[in-house]
């Protein structure tokens, strides 16, 4: 009498005996994922009838800029990672190598609070909606929550609370629309959604194949999604509720060090290893810009967008900051004045100012120089200090 | 036996990669000339309060005001 033949019983093999059964097999879906693919490249290229470029040329040509320097952040004693700026438009949140996190307010340049964390490489922070807590983390492979209180002399790593755990370094994180949730990101190839109040997990993102180095949420008008990036050179847009990756963008050469969405939140910016920020549509399902030099040869580490998202400013490991025209593609303006790299560069919430944080140690808040009403002319590039 | 773990596995990961294709796949795309236009429509729109872009109206740039001084 025949026996059947043994089969090892696990989840695995289970759901494979499912598949062979209705005739799938390892090559039948390799060839339909082939397929698949092949049709997605087709019906992103059948929509792509024109350049961003060549639409843009009707749009008006900007004048000089006139970037000023304001205010210089000076305390750090080491690299300053990240920076965030309070919903106030005047405080200012930053984390440095040394495991310092300093709040500033950017108007008096007067540092409010400051922690020491338990970890050096604080490589995020995060203000939160209320500008009643901060959120940090790093090496330690936690995000962490300080309520910030208005005596300065009390100690805060005493209210600290431990919020996002996760199995390798923490490289981003931002509040949602509340003081209650924290969206982070991780070298442990995830992003994740936590409950500020009980520390529980509520959504995880799995997709990226590598560390995952930024994410931004989207603007709240347009719903409940973020856009992650990663060493893996992906972008991907995930749904907060369901966890679902929705979209993925693959076109970089190098890992993607940020993400910021365009102010509608209809695209995307993102800047890379590999010299370049690209501008990405989410309704197009595309990359429609590239903004890049054969003279820019170091990675761009953070980008942001002006208030109307025609000027995207980008920050270096060459110790420069270039202003994009996000519509022409072309370079406005260099900013140097930094003696080491730009690691973090974020437009204040009201667009009256922009501040960028260096591997120098110092932070500096910088604004358009020229008075309202002046015409706008032709430029080219311009350098300024 | 190990080989059969591996290939098993290896089905699982392939199914949700075609399954992650399939939901990418079925988005409901628009051109680019279309979100070309939207873009800079957008731009357009919001130019005049963009700071960063024509500058700060004067007397209402707290950075510009002089600094308080600390005297300590």
């Amino acid at each position: 009498m025949n026996s059947p033949p043994h089969f090892i019983c696990t989840p695995f093999s289970l759901m494979a005996c499912q598949g062979l059964a209705s005739g799938e097999t390892l090559k039948s879906l390799k060839a339909e994922s082939e397929t698949l693919r092949k049709k997605l490249e087709e019906e992103r290229k059948k929509l792509h009838d024109v350049e961003l470029e060549k639409v843009a040329e009707k749009a008006e040509a900007l004048g000089e800029l006139n970037m000023k320097t304001r205010r210089t952040l000076k305390g750090h004693g080491n690299k300053v990672l990240c920076m965030d700026w309070c919903k106030d438009k005047r405080r200012i949140v930053s984390s440095s190598q040394d495991g310092k996190v300093i709040v500033w307010d950017a108007f008096t340049t007067n540092k409010e609070h400051a922690v020491t964390m338990p970890t050096t490489w604080v490589m995020a922070c995060a203000y939160a909606p209320s500008g009643c807590a901060i959120a940090c983390g790093g090496l330690d492979n936690k995000c962490s929550v300080y309520p910030l209180s208005l005596d300065k002399d009390e100690n805060l790593a005493a209210k600290k609370k431990s919020v996002a755990m996760h199995t390798n370094y923490l490289s981003g994180c931002t509040f949602t629309n509340s003081d209650m949730q924290i969206l982070t990101s991780s070298g442990d190839g995830t992003s994740a959604l936590w409950d500020v109040e009980s520390g529980q997990l509520l959504q995880s993102f799995h997709g990226h194949s590598a560390d995952v180095l930024t994410l931004d949420l989207a603007p709240s008008e347009t719903g409940n999604t973020f856009v992650s990036g990663g060493s893996d050179k992906k972008a991907n847009v995930w749904d907060l509720r369901s966890g679902q990756n929705v979209q993925s963008f693959d076109t970089h050469d190098s890992d993607i060090n940020c993400v910021k969405y365009y102010p509608s939140g209809d695209a995307f910016a993102s800047a890379s290893d590999d010299s370049t920020c690209r501008l990405f549509d989410l309704r197009a399902d595309r990359e429609v810009s590239i903004y890049s030099k054969d003279s820019i040869m170091f990675g761009a580490a953070s980008v942001d967008f002006s208030l109307s998202g025609r000027l995207l400013f980008a920050g270096y490991n060459d110790y420069t900051i270039n202003v994009w025209d996000v519509l022409k593609g072309t370079r406005v303006a260099i900013l140097f004045g930094h003696e080491n790299r730009v690691s973090s560069l974020r437009v204040s919430p009201d667009g009256t100012a922009f501040c960028s944080g260096s591997w120098d140690n110092t932070l500096r808040v910088r604004q358009e120089g020229r008075g309202v009403g002046r015409e706008l002319k032709q430029g080219g590039t311009t350098l300024y200090g | 036996n190990q080989q059969n773990m591996t290939s098993n596995s290896n089905v699982s990961n392939m199914r949700r990669l075609v399954e992650q294709l399939k939901l990418e796949a079925s988005l409901e795309r628009i051109k680019v000339s279309q979100a070309a236009a939207e873009l800079q429509q957008y731009c357009h729109q919001n130019a005049a309060k963009d700071a960063l872009l024509v500058g700060v109206p004067a007397g209402s740039n707290p950075f510009r005001e002089p600094r308080s001084c600390n005297l300590f």
